[in-house]
Order: structure tokens, then sequence, then C-alpha cells
């Protein structure tokens, strides 16, 4: 089976329990090797939903790929099996939103101190938190 | 003939012999109090103070020093965010602080100013602090711009320093986002005016009261 489409953009959403699958739907079948980005939005009290974007390059295929975590959870499965490229960005997406991705090999901040306390990029995230001795 | 493309020799990952910048800020001292001067210096000094005509020798001494320290600044490069992009064209050949004697020095050993041009981050104050204190005294900052004077648009981000005199002391703020290398030149010349009334037997001159 391969992927038709001429600058075609898809979105899918899936719950969390299938995101992995839909991840290697993705590669394997619609043929998108090339990992866009990924990222999280806070909905609050609807939960946090992490939007992934995948692109076949060869045919012009982007796959938007959402999934709603729920409210309060914070577990979803890591992409890096799959794509290496996800790597860093999960990481990023753990720096910011605190998302435990399940299956990623090394799963620690990247872009904030290691003793950095909170996630910043969350709604309830207080802005002007003193964080001394700078501020 | 074929043409392969190279395979690609991945280094080993030193980023696993990366230490956190707060644990190597565990091994940094604070600076302790009074050491500007060595005891024996001022008790010296302030003896031929006191010594009848004796401060006539120490103002002279100190006009002359004055001189010297403000006719060779050194700012240390510390370029930081889009601020270092004017303060590169100050140092430029169009406006040239060097015909002021300032030479900026890629060494924090041999300079004796530190423009703090840009957003100072949370993650990068430890580093700042440790290169001004690796500069030998006496030593100067320039706060230049609005991030480094408050924090400016970045005031209310969640790792933004909320200005850098926080972190170190500053002498000149200079405002504006970016200001234009005119206002850093005028910072600086304001910077050297305070220099001149820098006392070596006493503290650091309070700040200069003119302001423009």
């Amino acid at each position: 089976m391969s992927a038709e489409g001429d600058g075609s953009l898809l979105t899918v959403t899936v719950p969390p329990d299938r995101w992995a699958e839909l991840g290697r739907f993705a590669k394997e079948t619609l043929g998108c090797l090339y990992f866009n980005f990924l990222t999280a939005v806070d909905w609050k009290d609807q939960g946090l939903e992490v939007v992934a974007r995948v692109e076949n390059l060869d045919v012009g295929l982007a796959v938007t790929m959402k999934s709603r975590l729920g409210a309060g959870q914070s577990a979803c499965a890591s992409l890096v099996p799959l794509y290496p490229g996800a790597d860093w960005m999960e990481r990023e997406c753990f720096d910011m939103f605190g998302i435990r991705f399940e299956g990623h090999p090394d799963l620690r901040r990247i872009l904030l101190p290691q003793d950095w306390e909170g996630h910043p990029l969350l709604k309830s995230y207080a802005v002007d938190t003193a964080h001394p001795p700078y501020r | 003939m074929e043409i392969k493309a190279p395979t690609p020799q991945v280094p080993p990952p030193v980023w696993t012999e990366f230490k956190d910048l707060q644990e190597w800020e565990k091994y940094h001292q604070e600076r302790p109090e009074g050491d500007k001067h060595s005891a024996l210096f001022e008790s010296v000094t302030e003896g031929i103070h006191h010594f009848p005509g004796g401060f006539l020798v120490t103002t002279v001494a100190d006009s002359f020093l004055n001189w010297a320290r403000k006719s060779s600044v050194w700012p240390v490069t510390f370029g930081l965010a889009c601020c270092a992009i004017e303060m590169m064209a100050t140092f430029a050949s169009r406006f040239d602080v060097e015909r002021l004697g300032m030479v900026p020095w890629a060494s924090p050993r041999h300079s004796d100013l530190m423009i703090v041009s840009g957003t100072v981050t949370i993650k990068m104050a430890p580093m700042l602090k440790r290169i001004f204190d690796q500069m030998p005294d006496p030593k100067w900052a320039v706060s230049m711009g609005s991030c480094a004077n408050s924090g400016g648009p970045f005031r209310h981000g969640y790792h933004v320093v909320k200005g850098v005199d926080r972190v170190i002391p500053v002498d000149v703020y200079v405002p504006g986002c970016p200001p234009p290398p005119e206002s850093l030149l005028n910072g600086l010349l304001l910077l050297q005016d305070q220099i001149t009334h820098f006392r070596t037997t006493g503290k650091r001159a309070a700040p200069a009261a003119k302001t423009d």
C-alpha cells in the first residue's frame, strides 16, 4: 500500500492508547519518514493534548496526529522507537508540559536547568513564581 | 565512477559529561566583602592622606590613576542578544570606541568593563556572574537595553532575570530596545565620567548625577 497525495494535509485524532499505533501506521503504511515537530496544548479542564506532525516528503503528504490525554493525565506513549528525531522534542515537551513519554530512553529536562520546579507552559504555572537567587 | 555518500562518523556523546550549571555554581564562591583593596594598601593611603599636606599626594595620585583607568577601559566581548548587534556596531569603525581607548577584548582576565547586552535568563545568570567575577578589580558594568535593565518585554517570562542588577552591580544603565550605538556611546562616556571620580582610597564612586 502506498500513500497518494499532492500537498495534502491530513489530521488524525486518536485516543492516547493508540498513539504509538498511529505513528507506526503513518511511518510504515503512509511512508511519512520525516518527523516534523511534536508539541502539546494545555486545554485546562479538559487536560493536555499532544500534537505531532509527520510528513512524507516524496508525495507531499503531511499527517498531523493529535491525542487528548484526558483530564489530569500526563502519560503518553513515546514515538522515539519509531522516529529517532522525536527524542529531543519529547524531552522539550516533558520539560515544558510535564508529559511523561513512556518508552523514551532518556527523559530529562532539555532547556531548563535540571532542578527547575514545575513545567512553565502549563496554564496552571504561576508566571511570577520566585526563583532564587536571581528573581 | 560511482559517488557514495560519506558514512557519518558519530562522535561520542559529550553531554553525558556535562555538569549542570547549578552544580558548577556550587563551586563558585561568593566574593568576600571589602576585598576591593588590601587592608595594608588602604591603611598606607589613609596614613598619607592624614599627614599634613598628604592629601595633595593622594588626590594627585587618584586623578592620575583615574585618568589611566578611564583612558583604557577594555570591555569584555560578551554579547547576549540583539543588543549585541548594536554593541558590535559601536565597536566597529563607524562609531569606533577605540578612539576612547576601548578595545573589545576576548578575555575576562584582561577586561575592565562588562557590557551586558541583552536578555539575561536564569540559566545564563550564573555564567554571567562567573565571568564578571573573573574580571580583575577595578571593574565596571554597563546594563544595555531594556532586557538587561529590568527584564524589558520579557519581564513576565518564566525564565528571565528581572534586571541584571540582581546579579551583578551595575554602574550605567542604557535605555532602549535596543539602544542605538549613539546611546551606548553616551553611556560609555557617562561611565568614563564616573570613573574620573573613582576614589582609590574609598569605595566606588556614586552614580553620576548628570543623566544626559
